[in-house]
């Protein structure tokens, strides 16, 4: 007999699912809900006594100190009892999207003693009390309780029962192999097979398939299409990164073309090659780049974006957005083991009206809630610490939200090289292949639409951290027994990428019905895209592959054989006998038509506000904190678990009470090591408007100086890039692209410090009534650094009352970008801070040498606020005073305190010495030759008060309401 | 029992199990022989738990923390090795359950426990709850130490752990059962301000009743507690070490790991 299982909490125990909710419902103005339940469903499937449910409730689903059960025989909801006092709805998952909890309930049943359990289904059901309208009743449900793309209303319930978008069980379909008519093609026809299929190939590309085709005498399958069109994706193959480009540029005033061929090559992996590191193991060509990191290990780090996914689904986005990065660890070489993360996310402001939202997009709230919370699910899950981040706002990332994910990762350095051996076989290990985000690579390779959310639901999925984290328990010890000779994960693309680049060089031969499946009724051709999530795929030696599958057993992970490795240079695939796709392997990679884009590069002129001068600069500064990309991300952070693995040395929060903003985050790997890695990022949106170039250099200065503040050096940092740009077919948005990869190249190189990986999205333009917003070109700039000791690493916050504050660099006039312009009516200016290399760099390398001989109590860059904003959270970090004279910082422009003190200039930190090391300080200082002056004490009483050039206080305020200004804006809680 | 010269300790994982590592590591550096035992070598009779002393079961996500939080492992270790605990803990030896481990000892009814264990199952008399703040949190707390478990000997008045859970209030089945805990001695844990006054949130980061942050059973020689002892190890584990003017080396958790090697040590060994 089948069962419907309801659990709720028992009157008086206090429910914080159902608060949360109706908080999110009064976000949306409805203010009629009184109160929110949640009753937890679960549908169990077999033949099941009822003695057995009686045992499954009270041992299994219910907490029987705090919850109550109630069954009955039937799927079916009994009828609602007409109620005044609320309304029931049910949600469940659509069918085909993953739901953890079916298969660890399951598993719980069958401990029981129950073998005749045979599905398990689950729901959640809101109780909404209160008068709620109908209308109201709608926009909960839309808005705070489901996502249509991958749920649904149950029927039955006194709601309106919504279609199934999606049916999984279609039984009994043909292999019989399909050819796709595109011989015969003429343009216009085969414009609409690439569009019809989701191909996303041009119509260049798709007449040079047409050719090798022609040539071969026959019609393409839809599966060689499918692997063709997934081979060259933007998203696989970064088209516009390795592609020619024609740029043309104003310099000046006069207008200059150049050709650019390859502008990776020519920019940041240019910079590497020059700069030839030797602790550079493994660059740009693996899943992530390594460095050494000891004699015996070393440590590999990537970080990727999952924008679109984001913008449709966030929690589902950003949660495989992170289960995708830390797969890229673990295909690293032979498998690292992931040992942090780091996150970045750009999103339309929280407090936006919902009247200004175009069409189709989530409130960027909601975006922000779920995001937050697919990081923090599979993060926290795997067991790895989220130990650093950035959030950025602006109104265009309304419909593109960007959500970078990062990872580290830690492997033995006889582990970095990978090689695949002609007969080795080909294992896929890990979760089960479904319908899941097909045509992921593809989609993420076009602009989103209002109709996005419809037509590319199958590309939205949910992750599995359990299922991860049991690969990984498998792999390393596979890994540390030499089971397997190559690896990769499974990403964008699924089996088509993973194994068409392992067999890239030999050929690769697979029997797709060997692939296993979640349920039946899969095509052969998405059998091999689909996306489905937590899979690996490894070529292993026949004479290994009986112990490689027993390790994966031990661990309660499948793993199976699907094919091989074969030297025939060809990519053939089979199912069920039936050949279903034979391409040249040297067409899939290399036999693309090389695309010119055109790229044009003109700076725009940006109004400069006119600020009066003032006096009383408390509420500028006030106003600064609480911007939102200025204030506390205590809310967010908290969430995520950064201490997990034990290796946490500098925290993402310090300070007395633990609350400050701290700069690069530090992990020791190695437990009773004292070497560490420490992990920043540089990003900056607001230079970026204003010149891509200088928020590039600025990005790359930021991401060092954060590291040099916690007690790095220079020439043991490693950088990334990551381009999150809009339409790059458009002249205009390459232009700035160019632009910024120029500067990868020029400061990379003038830091001595390499680019190890890299990642672009493009495309992130949201098309609604045929006007395109295009979000800011935005560029992330990630730092590693090796540590030697990590017991003279240094934080941001104050010390000791006495102890003298220096400002180290030269602060100018460049308010261009700056947030006090943003403050000022969102003003954005023109003079964007420019990054003096050659200055810069002695700054680094001196105030290296300080924190290593530990002659700095604290440290803290100025970036995003300035000098003001850098000075409060050092204050009110520790608790400790302020007092300062900004007439003797270093600064160069028009004289005037709100410049000083908020200035964005590059290059600058302040410093905290005892007293008793002022001399050794300031002799190391000016022997190297950096700009610095002594500016001020540190206070034992709570004021900060700074003198303005005219000798009186500019800023004299409580540290409370500076915490309180900076801590306000993203207390969601 | 095979004979050692060191203490054994099985920290047992399975999937989901996350802080198996850094919880082996700390029971390693006092000179215990550590091995990381995946729950299905106990099932398939590849490992004994009779061949050690100490049962680790350390924090994370077993099975996800689906349905809640332990639920599953619970049952696995009440329905399949119920016997081997009690000759275990009849015996003298010694268990911690940390975070997910607290979790699944509560759950299974191994805490607060029976002094002298009848033959009956095992009850589940107490549980820990999604927090009141409804999310995960990591943040840490101060902790009043109380009792007279093996485990928490020579520890400070007050310590700082940190916690790092979404289901982590405490919430005893009936009065009676709280009434019992506190007259046995049985809470080793409860949360506090920072100078051992009564907390509010977030120093008590989940609402738990009693502000109980762990309890012991009657012998006190099984603990388990929502707070992390293995992520104040080392001094640098401290959020606020660089404010410190003496480094130290060892955080304030490291002696409830010495505790149980040198309890092992005196009596087994």
């Amino acid at each position: 007999m089948n069962w419907r299982i309801e659990i709720q909490y028992k009157q008086g125990v206090f429910d914080p699912l159902g608060e949360s909710v109706q908080k999110f419902i009064v976000d949306l103005g409805i203010t009629s809900v009184s109160r929110i339940d949640v009753v937890y469903v679960y549908n169990l499937d077999g033949e099941i006594s009822k003695s057995e449910v009686e045992i499954i409730c009270r041992q299994l689903l219910a907490d029987t100190i705090t919850q109550k059960y109630s069954y009955s025989a039937s799927r079916k909801q009994k009828a609602s009892v007409p109620d005044r006092e609320f309304q029931a709805v049910e949600i469940a998952y659509n069918p085909g999207v993953m739901d953890p909890v079916e298969q660890s309930t399951i598993k719980g049943i069958r401990d029981l003693g129950v073998a005749a359990i045979e599905s398990v289904s689950t729901a959640k059901k809101y109780l909404i009390y209160g008068d709620v309208s109908r209308k109201e009743m709608d926009r909960i449900v839309e808005k705070a309780l489901s996502n249509k793309l991958i749920q649904h209303v149950v029927g039955d319930t006194v709601y309106a029962q919504e279609k199934i978008p999606l049916s999984i069980q279609i039984e009994g379909r043909q292999p019989e192999v399909i050819s796709v008519e595109l011989n015969a093609a003429g343009d216009t026809r085969l414009k609409k097979i690439s569009q019809e299929g989701q191909l996303f190939l041009n119509l260049e590309e798709m007449k040079t398939i047409q050719e090798y085709f022609q040539k071969l005498g026959r019609n393409p399958t839809d599966c060689e299409l499918e692997t063709i069109a997934q081979t060259w994706s933007e998203h696989c193959f970064h088209k516009t990164f390795r592609g020619n480009i024609n740029y043309t540029y104003h310099d000046g005033g006069t207008v200059k073309t150049k050709k650019i061929k390859n502008l990776l090559k020519s920019t940041i992996v240019k910079a590497t090659q020059e700069i030839a590191k030797p602790w550079c193991l493994s660059v740009f060509h693996d899943n992530a780049g390594v460095i050494a990191f000891d004699k015996e290990d070393a440590i590999c780090f990537k970080v990727e974006t999952h924008n679109h996914p984001s913008a449709l689904e966030p929690f589902g986005g950003a949660n495989t957005g992170i289960g995708g990065v830390i797969r890229d660890t673990m295909g690293t070489g032979l498998g690292a083991k992931p040992i942090c993360n780091t996150d970045i996310f750009c999103f339309a402001p929280p407090d936006m009206s919902f009247k200004d939202l175009p069409e189709g997009t989530l409130h960027p709230k909601r975006i922000m809630k779920g995001v937050v919370s697919g990081v923090r699910d599979y993060g926290n899950k795997m067991g790895i610490p989220t130990v650093n981040g950035a959030v950025l706002f602006d109104p265009r990332f309304v419909g593109n939200p960007l959500v970078y994910c990062g990872n580290v990762g830690i492997m033995p350095r006889d582990k970095v090289a990978k090689k695949v051996y002609q007969g080795d076989l080909i294992v896929v290990v890990g979760g089960k292949t479904g319908r899941d985000g097909i045509h992921g690579a593809t989609f993420s390779s076009g602009e989103l639409t209002e109709d996005s959310s419809v037509i590319s639901s199958g590309a939205v999925q949910i992750g599995d951290p359990i299922q991860e984290k049991k690969v990984l328990d498998g792999l390393l010890q596979a890994r540390d027994k030499n089971l397997y000779s190559a690896i990769t994960d499974c990403g964008a693309g699924g089996l088509s990428s993973a194994v068409g680049e392992m067999g890239k060089d030999l050929g690769a031969r697979v029997d797709l019905e060997k692939v296993p499946l979640k349920y039946k009724g899969l095509s052969y051709t998405e059998i091999w895209i689909s996306e489905s999530q937590e899979r690996m795929v490894l070529s292993v030696p026949p004479a290994k592959k009986k112990k490689l599958l027993k390790v994966f057993a031990d661990e309660n992970v499948e793993a199976t054989v699907i094919g091989e490795f074969t030297g025939t240079q060809r990519l053939e695939l089979f199912y069920e006998g039936a050949l279903v796709c034979d391409l040249a392997m040297d067409f899939l990679h290399d036999g693309d038509p090389k695309i010119t884009k055109e790229a044009v590069w003109k700076p725009a002129h940006h109004k400069t506000p006119t600020i009066k001068r003032t006096q009383d600069l408390n509420p500028a500064l006030l106003k600064i904190l609480s911007h939102y990309n200025v204030c506390s991300k205590e809310w967010i952070i908290r969430q995520y678990d950064h201490e997990v693995q034990g290796g946490s040395v500098i925290k993402p929060l310090v300070g007395v009470k633990t609350d400050g903003p701290s700069d690069a985050s530090v992990v020791a790997p190695k437990p009773g090591s004292s070497k560490g890695i420490a992990v920043s990022n540089g990003i900056n949106v607001r230079f970026g408007m204003i010149d891509p170039y200088w928020m590039a250099a600025s990005c790359i200065d930021e991401a060092l100086r954060q590291i040099i503040a916690v007690g790095g050096d220079v020439s043991s940092i490693a950088i990334l890039d990551n381009f999150c740009w809009g339409n790059p077919d458009k002249p205009d948005r390459l232009g700035g692209l160019v632009r910024a990869a120029q500067a990868c190249y020029v400061f990379a190189k003038g830091y001595q410090v390499p680019f190890i990986s890299g990642k672009d999205s493009l495309y992130n333009e949201y098309m609604q009534n045929n006007r395109s917003i295009s979000i800011p070109g935005t560029i992330l700039i990630s730092a590693i650094g090796i540590l030697d000791d990590i017991h003279r690493c240094v934080t941001m916050d104050f010390k000791k009352p006495g102890n003298l504050i220096y400002v180290i660099g030269t602060t100018y006039q460049e308010m261009g970008g700056s947030i006090y312009y943003d403050t000022n009516a969102g003003a954005l200016g023109n003079d964007v801070p420019q990054v003096k290399v050659k200055t810069n760099l002695k700054t680094f390398n001196a105030l290296s040498r300080l924190t290593s001989r530990s002659l700095v109590r604290s440290l803290h860059d100025c970036s995003e606020g300035g000098l003001g904003v850098a000075l409060a959270e050092m204050a009110f970090s520790s608790g400790l005073g302020v007092t300062l004279k900004l007439d003797a910082v270093s600064y160069q422009g028009d004289r005037r305190d709100d410049y000083i003190l908020f200035s964005e200039s590059n290059g600058r930190f302040i410093a905290e010495v005892d007293p008793q090391d002022k001399d050794e300080f300031e002799a190391l200082l000016r022997k190297a030759r950096v700009d610095f002056s002594l500016a001020g004490k540190v206070e034992a009483t709570p004021e900060f008060v700074l003198y303005g050039l005219e000798q009186n206080p500019c800023i004299n305020i409580y540290l409370e309401d500076l915490k309180t200004a900076w801590q306000k804006p993203l207390d969601f809680s | 029992m095979a004979k050692s010269i060191k203490p054994k300790v099985m920290v047992l994982r399975t999937a989901g199990t996350n802080c198996d590592q850094e919880t082996g590591f700390a029971f390693s550096h006092f000179g215990a022989k550590v091995n990381l035992v995946h729950i299905n070598k106990l099932l398939k009779k590849e490992e004994k738990l009779a061949d050690y002393h100490i049962l680790a079961l350390p924090g994370g996500f077993t099975y996800g923390d689906d349905i809640e939080s332990g639920r599953i492992l619970a049952n696995e270790l009440r329905l399949f090795l119920s016997e081997d605990i009690r000759r275990f803990v009849a015996e003298g030896k010694l268990i911690i359950g940390i975070c997910n481990g607290f979790q699944v000892l509560v759950k299974a009814g191994f805490l607060p426990g029976e002094a002298k264990p009848s033959k009956k199952e095992y009850q589940q008399e107490t549980t820990l709850i999604t927090n009141d703040s409804g999310k995960f949190e990591d943040r840490w707390t101060y902790l009043r130490v109380s009792g007279e478990s093996v485990w928490t000997r020579g520890l400070k008045d007050i310590v700082y752990f940190p916690v790092a859970h979404a289901e982590g209030k405490f919430v005893a089945g009936s009065a009676k059962v709280l009434k019992r805990l506190q007259a046995q001695g049985q809470i080793a844990f409860r949360y506090c301000a920072p100078g051992g006054a009564q907390p509010v949130y977030p120093e008590n980061p989940n609402g738990s009743q009693d502000h109980i942050a762990g309890i012991t059973d009657e012998t006190g020689h099984i603990l388990g507690l929502m707070p992390h002892p293995e992520r104040h190890f080392l001094f640098t584990h401290h959020p606020s070490w660089t404010r410190q003017a003496q480094k130290a080396e060892w955080g304030d958790g490291a002696q409830i790991f010495a505790n149980g090697v040198r309890y092992v040590q005196n009596k087994f060994l």
